[in-house]
């Protein structure tokens, strides 16, 4: 009998619910396997626009950011003329700024100063001017844990009630698992569906009615490009979940890792910093606010490498101290990481030598995104039993399935949300591989499924014809 | 605050409403001290006359900041691995060429930019469970018990988090070694579980005496819930590498208690004392044979950062769990899944560590070459700073088996400690920060570490380049001898 059993094991660590996505994922690898082993499959192979990871999709990484990566890491690249000039100039300052200029070495916790001050003038450049403190900018190794940090800070178990992050419905996984982690409170609030998604105060406002004596709401969560929903915030939108927070003091957390995925015509991403600050005081001294950006997602795509930060906008210099100590047990954030935000941040420019490839990249992974994102709509809006709000940012796209009746009672019989069941069939019939809605929430009765938008035009093509073919049986047999 | 001076209201995070148990964090080998340092860098920079010319950082396991060279094969193959376009180039040996491809073959769109499964790369945990095998001579390994972590340190808090909880007198108690490394009661501090601190033998040069693991844990039981035993071998900060004998006492124990064991092994190759020989936690256990095999629940941690390579900036590391609970290991598997994955970088230059050139490889003849000299290199310091500390009256410095530090016992003249008392400073720590103000060497005190009521200490890093090492131990001396005598 072993010394640990279940039972004994943090009661916070058991309360996180698992992900939906791990045994599709293992799945879809198995059958990969079972292909190269002959097995006789409708398909030639097991296409996955499940996962955020654009590189495992097949999007190339960006050829400036690699060479620079590569040149920092075997620094012999940077005396040999196979690199161009400011790719062997770049990894040169980068380990300037690297002590015993290795990438080998520990950084400063927060990370590396030099890194620190570019993000600082990259936002302000970004948020026309707004100034932005190096001092107030954390690096780490991924924002996933940027994101945790944050919440450890805000979750405790002092009080009698739990303490509540007000939670899009729908929002990946992780970020819930996190909150329960630390033994928080989900708050879900749902995303308008018919209006593209949006965002409605009105919606927060009746969760909070609705939870506040259940527990003890403290933050409130916003991603902006949406996950899944590829919903990009107006202004004025902004401009209302901030006088909410104020209202209801909230701490603010803005999720902004896919601001640079935007692809709407008349669409544009202002972030809530630049929001804030142009509503002037009192409002842009007292809200606190954290926001969050990453090299995961955009045009680099490098979620492998774990380079993420936080901005902390207002928050009680008490506090800020403290800030230090929840990020030192990490000792510090991944080099590699740390060094491709750098990349992220301060790209080629016109005239650079790289400056061309870099400019074709860009506009190719555009061009695919726009393309798709109206294929994808194009399709799905005519395939009776799907209905698909457009979408202007973020990378994936969240179709409805109105599923018939008989398909509903028999994904119950079987004892799974119908679906996740349908992404099961999905999967072994057509070698399709997407999430279920019921992974990011949704309103009951509803059911979705999450296409990643950020993939090769061949490849969504291939998608969208296996799953037009796999839907019209489905609908033949079920209805 | 507001600019224009409008009432200010309370923050919703301040420092009421704050998890308190962020208070209690404390990390001193990134402390007080080295900010301070930090501090002076920049005041040199400015043009600030010191008595010296530059700080030395020797508070930090750091080798290459220090000068130490990476190991080129290594980095090779990550820069293959980054941008493969270097595949065609004819500077790369094939050796190297090889490992990339069979890497890259096993990442998402053959890219280090996608993530891998929370648990690692498939490939990279079969490689670490081989290299394990053929540590521990054939005892087998199961890929399925490797998790790869960002840093052996992420795998030791995961670990923390999953087996503490309670509150009040139910609250988990996790023994570990005084002295230790602060991450262990930071992460404790954190969690808000109680640090079971067994004391080392410093007189028996820091050796571990099981009376004293049993005395602690019995005192403990009045007040907590003892669920798992910390033992880092070789020591940090004590250098200290445990005996055979020793290891098969600890896990008796463990058993005895039944107490999970989490066996920090970091510094597995930093070994340099004649006589003293690394043996692995799980290789002692399965000799013990199945009474204790088949029992005692390890989880033994491992890293990049330390060794012959010292790639700390690439964040990485694995652990091996034993005799988990399956029920456990699910709850294990489901809580790393919250931070995604390790970096990719970091995975792929574990596997290099656990798959190096083989003798029959062209790079194997620079591969050995680098390796050996760097463990030689630091056997040398290590001898060189016990050598040089012990000619020091005041100054009293067990050899150093193994790791990267020297951990002397410093006696403090009564007035100086009196001074630091007035000063609400630690007398190592007001010592340390005199020395650094004096010298500009940066060393942590042993209050950081923890240590036996009324004793002083600092922890010092053997990493310097030995030329550096010399006028380091040189100054620390001269600057010894002015303190007790400043001080008398």
């Amino acid at each position: 009998m072993s010394f640990l059993s279940v039972r004994e094991i943090s009661p916070k660590v058991r309360s996180i619910n698992p992900t939906e996505l791990e045994p599709l994922v293992k799945r879809a690898a198995q059958i990969k396997t079972e292909l190269t082993q002959g097995v006789r499959k409708s398909y030639k192979d097991v296409i996955d626009v499940c996962w955020g990871d654009p590189h495992r999709g097949g999007v190339k990484p960006l050829t400036f950011v690699r060479q620079v990566l590569a040149a920092c890491m075997y620094p012999q690249l940077i005396h040999s003329d196979k690199l161009p000039v400011d790719v062997r100039r770049r990894a040169q300052r980068l380990l300037d700024v690297c002590d015993g200029e290795s990438v080998g070495s520990y950084t400063a916790t927060a990370g590396i100063p030099y890194i620190r001050s570019n993000l600082a003038r990259f936002i302000s450049r970004r948020d026309g001017g707004v100034p932005s403190s190096p001092e107030n900018i954390f690096l780490s190794s991924g924002s996933q844990i940027s994101l945790t940090h944050v919440l450890k800070l805000l979750i405790h178990n002092q009080a009698s009630l739990p303490i509540g992050v007000l939670t899009p419905m729908s929002t990946y996984s992780t970020f819930k698992m996190a909150v329960e982690g630390l033994g928080g409170a989900v708050i879900p609030y749902y995303l308008e569906e018919e209006r593209g998604w949006e965002l409605r105060v009105e919606e927060l406002r009746r969760v909070l009615r609705e939870f506040k004596d259940v527990c003890n709401p403290v933050a409130l969560y916003v991603i902006n490009p949406g996950n899944p929903t590829g919903h990009v915030q107006s202004r004025t939108s902004i401009e209302e979940v901030i006088r909410f927070a104020a209202e209801e003091r909230l701490f603010l957390m803005a999720d902004e890792v896919y601001q640079d995925s935007i692809f709407g015509e008349d669409t544009e991403f202002v972030s809530y910093k630049k929001v804030l600050s142009e509503m002037g005081p009192p409002l842009s001294h007292q809200v606190e606010l954290a926001s969050f950006h990453s090299v995961s997602k955009g045009f680099m795509g490098e979620c492998g490498l774990r380079g993420g930060y936080v901005e902390l906008v207002n928050l009680d210099p008490e506090v800020k101290k403290y800030i230090y100590n929840i990020f030192l047990t990490d000792s510090s954030p991944a080099v590699t990481g740390q060094l491709a935000l750098d990349l992220m941040v301060n790209p080629p420019r016109p005239g650079d030598p790289s400056y061309p490839v870099y400019a074709q990249e860009i506009k190719t992974i555009k061009a695919m995104l726009v393309h798709n994102m109206s294929r994808v709509l194009e399709v799905l809006n005519n395939i009776p039993g799907i209905s698909c709000q457009p979408i202007t940012g973020g990378a994936f796209i969240l179709p409805r399935l109105h599923l018939p009746q008989g398909a509903v009672r028999k994904a119950e019989e079987l004892g799974m949300q119908p679906d996740l069941w349908y992404c099961k069939l999905l999967l072994e019939e057509a070698g399709v591989c997407v999430g279920p809605g019921c992974e990011y929430g949704q309103k009951e009765g509803t059911y979705h499924i999450r296409l990643r938008v950020l993939t090769p035009v061949d490849t969504m093509e291939e998608v969208l014809r296996r799953l037009k073919n796999f839907h019209l049986n489905f609908l033949k047999e079920f209805s | 605050m507001t600019e224009n001076g409008l009432g200010h209201r309370e923050k919703v995070l301040n420092m009421n409403t704050m998890n308190p148990n962020v208070k209690r964090v404390e990390y001193a080998v990134r402390g007080p001290i080295v900010q301070r340092a930090v501090q002076i860098e920049k005041e040199l920079k400015e043009g600030v006359k010191k008595p010296f010319s530059e700080v030395i950082k020797a508070n930090i396991g750091d080798a290459h900041a220090m000068g130490q060279k990476p190991i080129t094969f290594f980095r090779q193959v990550v820069a293959l691995c980054a941008y493969p376009d270097l595949l065609e180039d004819n500077k790369f040996p094939d050796d190297a060429k090889n490992r990339a491809r069979r890497i890259l073959q096993s990442c998402g769109g053959g890219s280090l930019g996608a993530y891998s499964a929370s648990t690692g790369i498939e490939v990279i945990r079969q490689d670490v469970a081989r290299y394990i095998e053929k540590r521990d001579g054939g005892i087998p390994s199961n890929p399925d018990n490797i998790y790869l972590s960002t840093g052996a340190s992420d795998a030791i808090v995961t670990m923390l988090k999953l087996l503490t909880s309670g509150e009040g007198k139910t609250r988990s108690g996790v023994m570990i070694s005084i002295p230790q490394y602060p991450l262990y009661s930071a992460a404790l501090a954190e969690l808000a579980a109680v640090q079971i601190s067994y004391y080392l033998d410093e007189d028996k040069c820091w050796g571990l005496d099981v009376s004293e693991l049993r005395r602690a844990v019995e005192a403990a039981r009045e007040h907590c819930k003892p669920r798992a035993l910390c033992i880092i071998n070789p020591g940090n900060p004590t250098g200290q590498v445990q005996s055979r004998q020793c290891i098969e006492d600890v896990i008796r124990f463990a058993a005895e208690e039944r107490l999970f064991l989490m066996a920090d092994e970091v510094y597995q190759d930093n070994v340099y004392a004649e006589g003293c020989q690394f043996h692995s936690f799980k290789k002692v256990l399965f000799e013990m044979g199945p009474e204790y095999s088949n029992t005692v629940e390890l989880a033994s941690f491992h890293s990049t950062s330390k060794c012959y390579m010292g790639e700390c900036g690439f964040r990485g590391g694995y652990m091996e769990v034993i005799n988990m609970d399956p029920q456990v290991k699910l709850q294990l598997t489901k809580l790393v899944s919250v931070r995604l994955c390790p970096p990719i970088p970091g995975q792929v230059l574990l596997d290099l560590v656990v798959n190096p050139p083989r003798p029959d490889e062209p790079s194997y003849a620079t591969f050995i070459k680098e390796r050996t000299a760097n463990l030689e290199i630091l056997a040398e310091k290590a001898k060189l700073t016990e050598q040089i500390f012990n000619t020091v009256s005041g100054i009293r410095c067990n050899p150093v088996q193994g790791a990267m530090y020297t951990f002397p016992r410093l006696t403090l003249p009564e007035k100086a400690i009196a001074a630091a008392k007035e000063k609400g400073q630690a007398p190592d720590m007001f010592y340390c920060m005199k020395l650094l103000e004096e010298t500009g060497i940066c060393l942590v005190p042993g209050s950081g570490f923890g240590q036996r009521d009324g004793t002083h200490h600092f922890r010092m890093t053997i990493l310097p380049a030995t030329e550096k090492l010399k006028i380091v131990l040189e100054n620390i001396r001269a600057f010894h001898k002015r303190f007790t005598e400043e001080f008398s």
